[in-house]
C-alpha cells in the first residue's frame, strides 16, 4: 500500500487510474468522491444561517409596516418632537410626542451608565493590571455569571430592597422619592450591564501587547502610570466599543424598568421621579388594552422602530470602534 | 584563527560604505579604564525552578559598549532585564546573587525598581512606541517621572541626539505608527534619552531591522557612547564587533536531557576584540568562527 504510490509517484496518472480501478487505491488518484455528509452538513448550516438572516428580515418589515401605518395618522415631525404621551386619550384627543419616553429612556441609561463605566473599568483595570492569574480566572467567570441574572429578578430586586433603601436614606435627607422611580431602576441597571462593560473593556485590555507595557515601565513609570496612560489609552477604541454595547443593552432593557421605573410618561430630569421608558410603555401596551388596528396598538411598533435605529446605529458604531482598535498595533 | 580573521574582516566593510565615521571609531575605540557602572556577581536568575542563567560574574564600564552575544536560550535577554530590574514584571523570576550599580545593591532592601528604571533606560526588540504622536512619545517618560521641562525643547533635544529630527520635525504630531519600522526603533531610543538616563540597554534593538535601518542604530550608538553607557544583546556577531568596546559571551548548556531545557553561563568576557581575534575559550572561538550556533 505504502510502497506502491512511493515507487510509481511520477509515472503517468493513466497508470494511476488503472491502479485505482485495480481495487488498491492509489495516492495519485486524485478523481472527485461522493462526500455525501458534507454535502447535507453544508446544507444544514446555510439553512441556520438564512433562517437567521430571513427571521431578522421579517422582523424590519412588520416593524416598518405597522409603523408606516401610525405614521399615516400621525406624522413623524409630531412623532419625534412632541413632548406629551397620551395615547389613551385616542388618536382626536390624544397626543402623540416620544420625547417624554424617550426622556425616561435616556434618564434611567444616563444613571445605568454613570454606575457601569466607573465599577466597570475599575474592574477591567484591576482584573488586567492587578490581579494575580489565580484571582483573575476566578473573577472573571464569576463577573460573568451576573450578566446570567434574568433582568426580571434584577426588577424585582430594584423595586422591593433598592426603592426602599432609597427612600429610606434620601427621605432621611428631606429628599422625597417616588415609589416608581427611575434612580432605583437606572442603578440596577448599571450592576446589569457592569459585566459587559468589564468583561469587554477586560478583553480589550489585556489585548495590549506586552511590549507596549514594558516600554512604560522602561521609562520609569509606575503600575498606574502604566495602566492609566499607557494600557487604557491604548485600549480606548475597544473600551469604548464595551461601553456603547452595554448603553445599548441599558436602551433595550425592558424588565427593570418596567417593574420598578413607572409607568408616567414625564419629562424630567430629576432622577427620584416616576418616569415610562419607550421599552416600558411597549410592555404596558402589549399587556393587553390595545385591539390590533388601532393607534395605540401601531405606536407600539413605531416607538420599537425607533428603538430598533438607536440600537443598531450604536452597535454599527461599537464596531466601527472595534475595527480601528484592530488597527491600532 | 584563520577562520577568525575571516569573520571579523566583513563586519567592517559595510561600516566603511555607510558613512567611513563608524571605521574612524573602530579604530579608535579605546579599552577604558572609566569606572564600573554595574558589577555582577554570581548572578542566577530563575523562572520557577528553572535556572535561566548561572552564576554569572562580570562589570560593566561606564562610556563603553558592552555587548552580550552568544546562541538562543543563553539567557542573555533575561540578563539584560537584571540590570533595570524588569524581570520584576514576570512574578516567577527569581534573582540570586548581587549587582550593584556605581556600588548600590540594585536587588537590595529599599531599592524601588522604578528609581532604577529612571536611570537605566532600555529600547526593546521589537520597536515598541506608543499609539500616541511622535511628540508625545518622548514626553511620555518626562511626564511620568515627574521632570520639569519644556516640551518643544525636549523633543527636539531628544530626536537630535537619536538623529531622527531631520525626518520627523514636521510632522511632529503626526502619530508614531506613521513611521518605518528603524525611524521607531530611533523614536524608542529617542524617548528613552528624554528621561536623561545613564545607562541605556537594549535587547537586540535591530532584530527587527533592514541592513539599512541596522546601520543607522548602530551609527547612533556609537554617537551615544559620548554620553550614555550601552549594554546590547544581538545574536548578529558582526554587529557586536562593528559597534561594542567590549563582548560577553554566554553559552546555552542543557539542563536535562529529558525536557531540554537550556540555561545560560558566561564564558567569556573581554575586548571586542580579543573575544573576535583571540578567544581563549574554545567554544568562544567556535562560535565567533561560525562553526557552532
Amino acid at each position: 500500500m505504502d510502497t506502491q504510490p512511493q515507487t510509481s509517484a511520477a509515472g503517468t496518472p493513466a497508470v494511476e487510474v488503472g491502479a485505482a480501478e485495480r481495487g488498491s487505491r492509489s495516492r495519485m488518484d486524485l478523481g472527485g468522491r461522493s462526500r455525501p455528509g458534507e454535502r447535507t452538513i453544508l446544507a444544514v448550516l446555510a439553512l441556520c444561517g438564512a433562517l437567521s438572516i430571513f427571521t431578522t428580515v421579517g422582523i424590519i418589515v412588520v416593524l416598518i409596516g405597522e409603523a408606516s401605518a401610525f405614521f399615516r395618522h400621525v406624522p413623524l415631525r409630531d412623532f419625534l418632537t412632541g413632548t406629551e404621551w397620551t395615547p389613551q386619550a385616542g388618536l382626536e384627543r390624544g397626543s402623540f410626542g416620544v420625547l417624554p419616553l424617550l426622556n425616561g429612556t435616556l434618564l434611567v441609561t444616563a444613571i445605568a451608565l454613570l454606575v457601569a463605566v466607573p465599577l466597570g473599568l475599575g474592574a477591567a483595570m484591576y482584573l488586567s493590571e492587578y490581579a494575580p492569574e489565580r484571582v483573575r480566572k476566578l473573577l472573571k467567570p464569576s463577573l460573568e455569571v451576573l450578566a446570567g441574572v434574568p433582568t426580571i429578578v434584577l426588577g424585582v430586586f430594584a423595586l422591593n430592597i433598592v426603592t426602599p433603601a432609597l427612600r429610606g436614606v434620601l427621605g432621611a435627607a428631606g429628599i422625597e422619592v417616588d415609589f416608581f422611580n427611575a434612580l432605583s431602576a437606572g442603578l440596577v441597571m448599571g450592576v446589569m450591564i457592569i459585566p459587559t462593560v468589564a468583561s469587554l473593556s477586560e478583553d480589550a485590555m489585556s489585548a495590549v501587547p506586552r511590549g507596549l507595557r514594558e516600554s512604560g515601565y522602561g521609562l520609569g513609570a509606575t503600575k498606574r502610570q502604566v495602566a492609566v496612560r499607557v494600557v487604557l489609552p491604548a485600549a480606548l477604541s475597544g473600551v469604548v466599543a464595551a461601553i456603547i454595547l452595554g448603553l445599548g443593552r441599558a436602551i433595550g432593557e425592558t424588565m427593570i424598568v418596567a417593574v420598578a421605573a413607572g409607568n408616567l410618561p414625564t419629562i424630567t430630569f430629576d432622577p427620584t421621579n416616576q418616569v415610562q421608558t419607550m421599552t416600558a410603555y411597549i410592555v404596558q401596551t402589549v399587556g393587553g388594552e390595545a385591539p390590533r388596528g388601532t393607534v395605540k396598538y401601531q405606536s407600539i411598533f413605531a416607538i420599537g422602530s425607533l428603538l430598533f435605529a438607536i440600537t443598531f446605529l450604536l452597535n454599527v458604531a461599537a464596531q466601527r470602534f472595534v475595527r480601528r482598535f484592530r488597527e491600532v498595533y | 584563527m584563520d577562520r577568525a580573521r575571516t569573520a571579523a574582516a566583513p563586519a567592517e566593510a559595510p561600516a566603511a560604505h555607510r558613512t567611513g565615521v563608524a571605521v574612524e571609531h573602530a579604530e579608535q575605540r579605546p579599552p577604558s579604564d572609566g569606572e564600573a557602572v554595574f558589577a555582577v556577581r554570581d548572578l542566577t536568575v530563575s523562572y520557577g525552578s528553572n535556572p535561566a542563567i548561572v552564576d554569572v560574574t562580570m562589570e560593566i564600564r561606564r562610556g563603553e559598549i558592552t555587548a552580550l552575544i552568544g546562541p538562543s536560550g543563553c539567557g542573555k535577554s533575561t540578563f539584560i532585564r537584571c540590570f533595570n530590574r524588569m524581570n520584576d514584571l514576570i512574578p516567577t523570576a527569581r534573582v540570586r546573587g548581587e549587582i550593584t550599580y556605581h556600588g548600590v545593591d540594585l536587588y537590595g532592601k529599599g531599592v524601588d525598581p522604578v528609581e532604577v528604571r529612571r536611570r537605566v533606560g532600555m529600547v526593546f526588540q521589537k520597536p515598541n512606541p506608543f499609539p500616541k504622536s511622535i511628540a508625545d512619545n518622548i514626553t511620555f517618560g518626562p511626564k511620568v517621572t515627574g521632570m520639569k521641562f519644556d516640551p518643544d525643547e525636549i523633543v527636539e533635544r531628544s530626536l537630535k541626539r537619536a538623529a531622527l529630527w531631520d525626518e520627523v520635525r514636521n510632522k511632529l504630531d503626526d502619530s508614531a505608527y506613521s513611521l518605518s519600522g528603524g525611524q521607531q526603533q530611533r523614536l524608542c531610543i529617542a524617548r528613552a534619552i528624554a528621561v536623561d538616563p545613564d545607562v541605556i540597554l537594549m535587547d537586540e534593538p535591530c532584530s527587527a531591522l533592514d541592513p539599512i535601518a541596522t546601520g543607522r542604530i548602530e551609527d547612533l550608538m556609537r554617537e551615544l557612547q559620548e554620553r550614555y553607557t550601552i549594554i546590547i544583546v544581538t545574536h548578529n556577531m558582526q554587529q557586536a564587533a562593528r559597534v561594542s568596546d567590549r563582548t560577553a559571551f554566554f553559552t546555552a548548556e542543557v539542563e536535562s536531557e529529558e525536557n531540554d531545557h537550556r540555561f545560560g553561563r558566561l564564558v567569556e568576557y573581554d575586548l571586542t576584540e580579543n573575544i573576535f581575534k583571540n578567544p581563549q575559550d574554545s567554544r568562544t572561538e567556535d562560535y565567533v568562527t561560525g562553526r557552532f550556533g
